[in-house]
Parts: C-alpha cells; sequence; structure tokens
C-alpha cells in the first residue's frame, strides 16, 4: 500500500523492495542514532574487512547504474583512472536541479549518513584520498542535515584520520553551490569546485576520471549512486542484481509530477517497472487527475524529449528508451493532461535552459535565447507560420541532423532514436531545444491554430501604394 | 562592516586549509560574506581575494556567474516562486501574480520596507509538491494564494524568525574537523604515493 510521512514530504512509500529509502519512514531517519539502529555503516565495515579491489569488483559485477542522468556503470567509471596517477578526488554532485527531478535532496535531507557510508565505500574501493561533497546552493536545509551527519560521524570515528581503527583515512569536505543549473554537469562541477565560474570543459580529449579536480584523476559520482553502496555491501551482489534486470539491475527513484492523482517520489524497481504502472498504478499515481486523458509526459527531466500514451508500455530500461526516442536521465517524470497548452508547457522549459546556459558555447547562448523569444512570440500569439520553420532552424544550428523523437500511430511517426548529434560541450543547449522539437512534432496544429498565416504583399500592391503618394505629394 | 569581522577572517582560514588550493573556497567564503553583510560587498570581495590569493577582478568574475550572489541589499526575505514546468502545470504563473498584487511590486523587486523581495526562480527540486517558493531557500509546498497571503503576514510580524533566517543566512549548521580527526589537504604536487590502504589487503 501506498503510505506517505509528513516528516518526508514528496515520498510516497509502497510495498516493494527499497535500497536507498529504506529508513525515510522514521522521523529522525537523520541521526546518527537511527542509522546506527539501521545497519548504518556496518557495510562500510564490511567493506574495509576486505581488499579494496575486490570492493571495486563488487560494484563492477553489480552494475550500479550511475543515477545522475548518463546512467554509465560507477565501476566502470572508477577504472578509467589512469595507473600510478595520484592523488585521485571523489567529488560527489548534489547539485540536483534538472526541472522535474529530485531525489538527492531528499537522500541528503532523510538519509545523510547513508550517502557519507557510501561516500567512504568508493573512497576505499577506488584509491580516492579525499571526497568534496557538493551540495546545491538553493538547499538549506540539505546542507544542514549533511553537516550535522557529517559532526556527528567524524567524532564517532566513521570519517577521517584512521577510520574505524583502520589504514583507511580520509576527510568528506562540504561545499555549497550557488546558484547556477550548469554545474550539475561534472567538468562544470569541478571549475566550480576550483573556484571558478562553473563553465563546462571541453571533452574528450580528458575525462575527469583520467583529468579533473586540479587536473588530477577525478571520479564525479551522483547523490543516489553512491547510496546504493551500503547496501550492496552488506546484502552482496547477488541480493542487489536479483531485483530488477541484467541490464538495469536495483531500485531507482523516481519523481512523477504534473497532473497525476498521486503525484510523488517512489522507490521503483529498475527495468521492469513501465510508464504505464508508474502514472497509472494504484500503488503509484493513480492515474491522470479529474479522470481526464493523458496527454503528453517528459520521461528523464526537462532534458528528455517528450512521450505520448504509444510509449506508456515502454520500461524503466535505457535499452529500450533510447531506441524509442528519449531517455531516462536523472528519474523525472512530468505528466501532462489533456488540458495542458503546449506551446506554453514547452516555453517553461525553452526559458529554464536559456536561462541557464552558461554562454560558453555560441549555438547555446545565442540559439537557447533565440528559441524562448520565437516561443513566446508564438505563445503570446504573436507568431507567424514562418517562425515554427524558424524554430526548427535554429534548433538544428544546436543539434544538426534527426533529432530523436517518439513514435507516434495517429501522426504516423516512426521513432528516431537517442542521442542526438550537437554542437556545444554540454547537453544545456540541445535541452533547450527538445521540449520545442517535441512540441512541434508530436502537437503542430497545436502551434499552427496559434500562429498567423504569413501574408506576402504582391509587388504590384507595392507600387500602386508608392504611386497614390507620388500621385498626392 | 563589509570585510570579514576577525571571528569570520578566522572561519575563513579554517575552511581554506580544507581544500588542495586556497581558490576551491571562493564560493563557500562568498556564501560567508554575505551571511554576514545580507549580500557581497565590493570591500568583501576585495578581502576574499586576499584570503585566497587571487585579485578582487577573479573574485568578482566568480561571484557573477552564480544567481545566489547579491551585489546590492536585497530584501530580509527573499521570495523565489518556482516557474518551470511541473509548477507552471500547477498554477505556479497565478500565485506569482498574487505575490505582485499582496506585495505591491513587480517579480525582481523589493518593497520600500525593505522587508522582502521577490523573484522568479528556476526548478526548486520539489516538483511533486507544486507549486512551491521558497523563503530564503527554505521551502513552503503546495502553496494556495491564501498560504502566501498568511506566510507573508506572519514574516511581517515577525513570527517565522526561527524558521526563516535572514536573506543571506544559509545552513545553520557548519562542518567542524576536529584536529585530531582531520586527514588534512595537501596540495596535489606534494602527494605522489598511492594511498595505504591499496596495499592488497584488507584495512580492518
Amino acid at each position: 500500500m501506498s503510505k506517505t510521512f509528513v516528516h518526508a514530504p514528496g515520498y510516497v512509500s509502497g510495498d516493494r523492495p527499497k535500497i536507498v529509502t529504506s529508513r525515510f519512514e522514521f522521523a529522525d531517519s537523520f541521526t546518527l542514532e537511527r542509522y546506527l539502529a539501521t545497519d548504518g555503516y556496518k557495510g562500510l565495515r564490511a567493506a574495509l574487512s576486505r581488499p579494496a579491489n575486490e570492493i571495486h569488483e563488487d560494484v563492477k559485477s553489480a552494475t550500479v547504474l550511475g543515477r545522475g542522468g548518463a546512467g554509465f556503470p560507477a565501476g566502470t567509471k572508477w577504472g578509467l583512472t589512469p595507473q600510478q596517477v595520484w592523488p585521485r578526488y571523489l567529488v560527489v554532485n548534489g547539485d540536483e536541479s534538472e526541472p522535474g527531478t529530485y531525489k538527492d535532496r531528499l537522500l541528503m535531507e532523510r538519509d545523510p549518513h547513508q550517502l557519507i557510508e557510501g561516500c567512504l565505500i568508493a573512497c576505499y574501493a577506488a584509491g580516492l584520498s579525499q571526497c568534496f561533497l557538493y551540495i546545491r546552493g538553493e538547499m538549506a536545509v540539505a546542507q544542514e542535515r549533511v553537516a550535522a551527519a557529517l559532526n556527528e560521524a567524524y567524532a564517532a570515528g566513521y570519517v577521517g584520520k584512521n577510520i574505524l581503527g583502520s589504514k583507511f583515512s580520509v576527510d568528506i569536505i562540504l561545499h555549497w553551490g550557488a546558484g547556477a543549473y550548469v554545474v550539475g554537469e561534472e567538468t562544470a562541477l569541478i571549475e566550480s569546485l576550483e573556484g571558478n565560474r562553473g563553465m563546462p570543459r571541453l571533452k574528450p580529449p580528458f575525462f575527469p576520471a583520467a583529468n579533473g579536480l586540479y587536473g588530477q584523476p577525478t571520479i564525479v559520482n551522483n547523490v543516489e549512486t553512491l547510496a546504493n553502496l551500503p547496501w550492496l555491501m552488506n546484502h552482496g551482489v547477488a541480493a542487489y542484481t536479483a531485483i530488477g534486470t541484467k541490464t538495469s539491475p536495483g531500485t531507482r527513484m523516481v519523481a512523477v509530477s504534473g497532473h497525476v492523482k498521486r503525484p510523488g517520489v517512489y522507490e521503483i524497481i529498475n527495468g521492469t517497472t513501465t510508464f504505464r504502472d508508474l502514472i497509472f498504478g494504484e500503488e503509484f499515481c493513480g492515474g491522470i487527475r479529474n479522470g481526464n486523458a493523458l496527454k503528453a509526459f517528459v520521461p528523464g527531466g526537462g532534458s528528455a524529449p517528450w512521450f505520448t500514451a504509444d510509449q506508456l508500455d515502454l520500461p524503466f530500461e535505457a535499452s529500450q528508451v533510447g531506441p524509442a526516442g528519449s531517455m531516462l536521465g536523472s528519474g523525472a517524470v512530468m505528466v501532462m493532461d489533456e488540458t495542458t497548452d503546449i506551446p506554453a508547457a514547452a516555453l517553461t522549459l525553452t526559458h529554464f535552459y536559456a536561462h541557464e546556459s552558461c554562454g560558453k558555447c555560441t549555438p547555446c547562448r545565442e540559439g537557447g535565447t533565440w528559441l524562448e523569444r520565437i516561443l513566446r512570440r508564438v505563445v503570446d500569439g504573436d507568431g507567424t507560420d514562418a517562425d515554427l520553420q524558424q524554430l526548427l532552424e535554429v534548433g538544428a544550428m544546436i543539434c544538426p541532423g534527426a533529432f530523436p523523437h517518439a513514435s507516434n500511430e495517429k501522426l504516423g511517426l516512426t521513432a528516431v532514436p537517442f542521442p542526438y548529434k550537437m554542437t556545444t560541450i554540454c547537453f544545456v543547449g540541445p535541452s533547450a531545444f527538445a521540449p520545442v522539437h517535441s512540441a512541434l512534432t508530436l502537437f503542430r496544429s497545436e502551434f499552427e491554430a496559434r500562429v498567423k498565416k504569413r501574408v506576402t504583399i504582391p509587388v504590384t500592391a507595392i507600387s500602386s501604394v508608392a504611386a497614390n503618394v507620388g500621385a498626392s505629394a | 562592516m563589509s570585510r570579514l569581522t576577525d571571528a569570520n577572517t578566522k572561519l575563513a582560514h579554517e575552511i581554506i586549509a580544507r581544500y588542495p588550493r586556497p581558490k576551491s573556497a571562493l564560493i563557500p567564503l562568498l556564501h560567508l560574506s554575505q551571511e554576514q553583510n545580507g549580500y557581497v560587498t565590493r570591500e568583501a570581495m576585495q578581502h576574499l581575494g586576499e584570503l585566497v590569493g587571487v585579485t578582487s577582478a577573479e573574485v568578482y568574475g566568480t561571484a557573477t556567474f552564480y544567481e545566489m550572489f547579491k551585489f546590492e541589499p536585497v530584501g530580509k526575505y527573499l521570495i523565489n516562486i518556482c516557474g518551470t514546468m511541473s509548477c507552471a502545470l500547477m498554477g505556479a504563473h497565478d500565485l506569482m501574480h498574487h505575490a505582485e498584487k499582496k506585495l505591491g511590486i513587480k517579480a525582481g523587486g523589493t518593497t520600500s520596507d525593505g522587508v522582502f523581495t521577490l523573484a522568479h526562480a528556476e526548478c526548486q527540486a520539489a516538483c511533486t509538491e507544486a507549486p512551491t517558493l521558497q523563503v530564503n531557500y527554505r521551502y513552503r509546498l503546495r502553496v494556495t494564494p491564501a498560504d502566501l497571503d498568511n506566510l507573508i503576514d506572519n514574516l511581517r510580524d515577525g513570527k517565522l524568525k526561527d524558521e526563516f533566517p535572514p536573506h543571506g543566512v544559509l545552513s545553520q549548521v557548519r562542518q567542524t574537523i576536529g584536529a585530531d580527526r582531520a586527514v588534512g589537504a595537501k596540495a596535489p604536487e606534494d602527494v605522489n604515493e598511492s594511498p595505504a590502504w591499496l596495499d592488497g589487503k584488507a584495512a580492518l
């Protein structure tokens, strides 16, 4: 049965396996006392009782997928650091700002010790000698909870010098951002952590695992990814891979917002749960509000191309959602019902990405702004049919070639698979175009109903006006 | 009172010492100065540059990139109303219009008594509880126009000052690392060996 808790607004519990939200039901889940009473820091002890390389192998064979957006396996990422280059760092990406997404904030507010334990296990396994925990600036309560938890954990000997009396020593440094979406991109995060403007670095040639913070090998992992590790250490690889599918094992947190009856953050089984389960299932959102029809949904955060009812039976499995024309991203589903003004909804997202462009790459800096202005003109009823073409042309300068979109039976569309080509370093630019492209591809008639036909004035008409002007002069 | 106070300067040195390179402390220190003064002053940026060993122009360059740093005074309570997709779908625009009417200012403005600044904000990571707002980066969820009226009245009457510290104060808990527990940060060039626990044996 679905259950909510006053102390954890947004989180909806259910009778499903819980890997990262197991303590959310306790009002004091963020304290060391509660953490220790519920298997806390046992995973760390288990990890330290074995050689570091074995722990790394466990994370690899469990295929713990990155939960930040790209879905890259954490164990593989850790293995990309060059041999014998020291020191190596861990940077924890808690700069969660993708529209529709919030799971990392809940994990930091509700179970900060689980995250700390995950950081320690990662540092031990991958030989990372200092950890920086970067929390989004606008999350004051998460900062407080993690700071308090770190202070407790340091005092109790779980973090710092000679952890649990062993030869393993690592500092976890708490760091706050100051409001910039693009800093969620890992190289921008590193720039920000170095005290600079948070602009992404060009890659390749260098990925952070090879050349990151201060030019050293750096692993950047998402909060939810690391929060999986204590459970994995406590229960073992076999128990972890027994949940979900072979390519997408375990669980993942998904926030479902918008026009559903019971919006919330759910921990779902990876790989098998479908969008239909999530949006219409009684144990999840229970359908669309007021019994309305579903119009469209964003399957993986504001950057993801949109789906319609045709894609409801797809599971949370990257190898199926990608070919269908979108991505799972950061675990955020935004649902629009039949009453939604589609061009206006797309505008809220395009405005977001245009606003958050860091300005480094021209196609994003200029293109995002153009997309927003043209779209706003259309939404305000001042656009012409030429503007719709213009939107696609500007988008093609950010993403040349076919842009991914879903199939649609009624419109006779076949899917164009994810990903896209891009002329920018990071995904902010393409993300400004994604909602425009999806909305225009799937709901073009709504745009056409809104724009004026461009009137071409015949040359003869102009010359007759000119003649009149001349005649009266 | 624009440069950091003696107590805050001491704290700044502690924060700087946690990083392998001093400039990494810049954003935390900008927050510290904003906490002290309510906004980031020129003198503070000069001081921070001295503390981390960069020019004040570099401090300014970093600071101006980030939305949360303000360079002129803002209201004691900064009300950020989210307008991104999930909130927009649930009535954020009406909420903003209501707030503008209630406060008698436009988004981006500050009330003449200096108590409130109203601003548009982007996704606040509470999308299922839309529409949302933050007062000094602390949440109010599923906000109705009546909730907003109450909130503003209560803030003005000083009834919520424990829940919402003045603008500039972010986390009210600071990380403290005891000298006996700290590993300490070394510049990367001073570390050439693999960590002690990578000797192929269990650490415990």
